[in-house]
């Protein structure tokens, strides 16, 4: 294991984006930064700009409209970098599978490394997403 | 004259660079974790930020289109080199209070000033109107603290009626601390404000205020300039308390058990730093300017007048 690889994997900055989701998981995200759950003691940390994150947290199925804004901030973020598609929408679009303003899950955009499905997933899923995604880098 | 590594030793190494950066990192860990504490969470580990910097420095590096190159990647290491100079004037004056090494009162304060410099240049260089928002606001949080902080210090100095730190120290080693006289225990408490404002810490944060600037200067860094600006704020978040403590608490001092008397006098101020920062909101920046010029020089030039008067 290298000092990159260790220091990646010791603090991950996540950056959290709704490509149109009804507002269920991204209140779930936020539980993990809550003192019960406490991220930090992992060194994830939530950070306002795209320059800064190493992991692109998508949350819902992807609309018409948010598509070009998801792929222009994965080219935006400074690799090595992580995608998680958050929830059952983010992973497959869900119950808006066959509406007429979705272009479809995350995956059809930009390459993801890590589904965790639920509607909304529990915050210790989400944990254990992200912990097994960077295990991967 | 003779050619030696001992200047180059001082800068990088030992009170320089190297020494106050890991320190420095080390006094982040102590915010982060007493922060946690007063939220009630646990906090992360003793090597976080370590972490953090090595990872930003194995990180893509990316220059946004339409900023100026030069200036967006010369400004951290401006602010860098300013921090790194600081703390080595300190730290060699505080070993060796007696030393012909040169720079006084004046030129630790013009240092003192290039991180924020750093900040500015970096930020508007960056093209990005959050960043360019932020780079305005510490521009006028420096006018705002650098009034009131500079009375405060010179309140030393007319106590001591010397402008080198070394004679500051040994006046304060012949004579007792500063703080016994009241005038300087208004003056500290000033310039402790100031340095929080300095640090652009929360009470003060309005350049980088994250709720609505996202990271203001620095939205646009990546990678190794973002660690550079992230090195930087460590170092000075461990060089302003000492260099309080120089002027105003007797230095710091390591024969013997004066190591431990010293790692706590600069422990105390660091908390109190946090614990300010933990429980307060953030002021708008024409209130930190009416705060900063009003009651703070107010009571700064009353520090003063007291110093004259001989208390």
């Amino acid at each position: 294991m290298g000092l990159k690889s260790w220091s990646l994997r010791k603090s991950p900055w996540i950056f959290h984006l709704s490509t149109g989701s009804c507002n269920n998981c991204d209140i779930e995200l936020l539980d993990c930064l809550t003192p019960k759950f406490d991220v930090e003691r992992f060194g994830i940390v939530l950070v306002g700009s795209i320059r800064h994150a190493d992991a692109l947290i998508v949350t819902g199925a992807v609309t018409r409209q948010a598509a070009p804004k998801l792929k222009y901030l994965w080219e935006q973020m400074p690799k090595p970098g992580l995608v998680v598609a958050l929830g059952t929408c983010g992973c497959s679009s869900g119950i808006f599978r066959d509406s007429y303003n979705i272009i479809g899950p995350v995956d059809k955009i930009i390459p993801v490394d890590v589904y965790v499905p639920g509607c909304p997933p529990k915050p210790e899923a989400i944990i254990s997403g992200i912990v097994k995604g960077l295990a991967k880098l | 004259m003779e050619f030696s590594l001992k200047p180059l030793l001082y800068f990088l190494v030992f009170p320089g660079f190297a020494f106050t950066a890991i320190v420095g990192l080390l006094s982040s860990w102590v915010d982060r974790k007493v922060s946690a504490k007063v939220q009630w969470r646990v906090g992360p580990p003793w090597y976080q930020n370590f972490a953090d910097i090595i990872k930003l420095l194995h990180k893509e590096i990316i220059v946004p289109q339409g900023s100026g190159f030069t200036g967006f990647l010369f400004a951290p290491l401006l602010g860098l080199a300013g921090a790194t100079l600081v703390s080595t004037i300190i730290w060699v004056i505080n070993l060796n209070p007696d030393s012909g090494f040169v720079g006084d009162l004046i030129v630790v304060l013009y240092l003192l000033a290039f991180p924020s410099l750093g900040v500015i240049i970096g930020g508007s260089a960056s093209r990005n109107p959050l960043g360019g928002l932020g780079a305005s606001r510490e521009m006028k949080l420096i006018l705002a603290y650098e009034l009131p902080f500079i009375i405060a210090v010179f309140t030393a100095v007319l106590k001591v009626g010397s402008i080198l730190l070394g004679d500051i120290i040994g006046y304060q080693q012949v004579s007792g601390i500063m703080l016994r006289h009241p005038s300087c225990i208004i003056a500290f408490l000033v310039a402790l404000i100031c340095a929080q404002a300095k640090l652009t810490l929360v009470p003060f944060d309005i350049p980088e205020a994250e709720q609505e600037l996202i990271a203001g200067p620095f939205t646009e860094y990546s990678g190794a300039p973002l660690a550079i600006f992230k090195l930087t704020r460590a170092m000075m978040l461990f060089i302003l308390p000492v260099f309080l403590i120089t002027l105003f608490w007797g230095g710091m001092n390591f024969h013997g058990w004066q190591i431990l008397a010293s790692c706590l006098k600069y422990l105390a101020i660091l908390v109190f730093i946090i614990l300010v920062k933990n429980t307060n909101p953030r002021l708008r920046i024409d209130q930190a300017m009416k705060f900063m010029w009003g009651p703070m020089t107010i009571l700064a030039i009353g520090g003063m007048i007291l110093a004259v008067v001989g208390l």
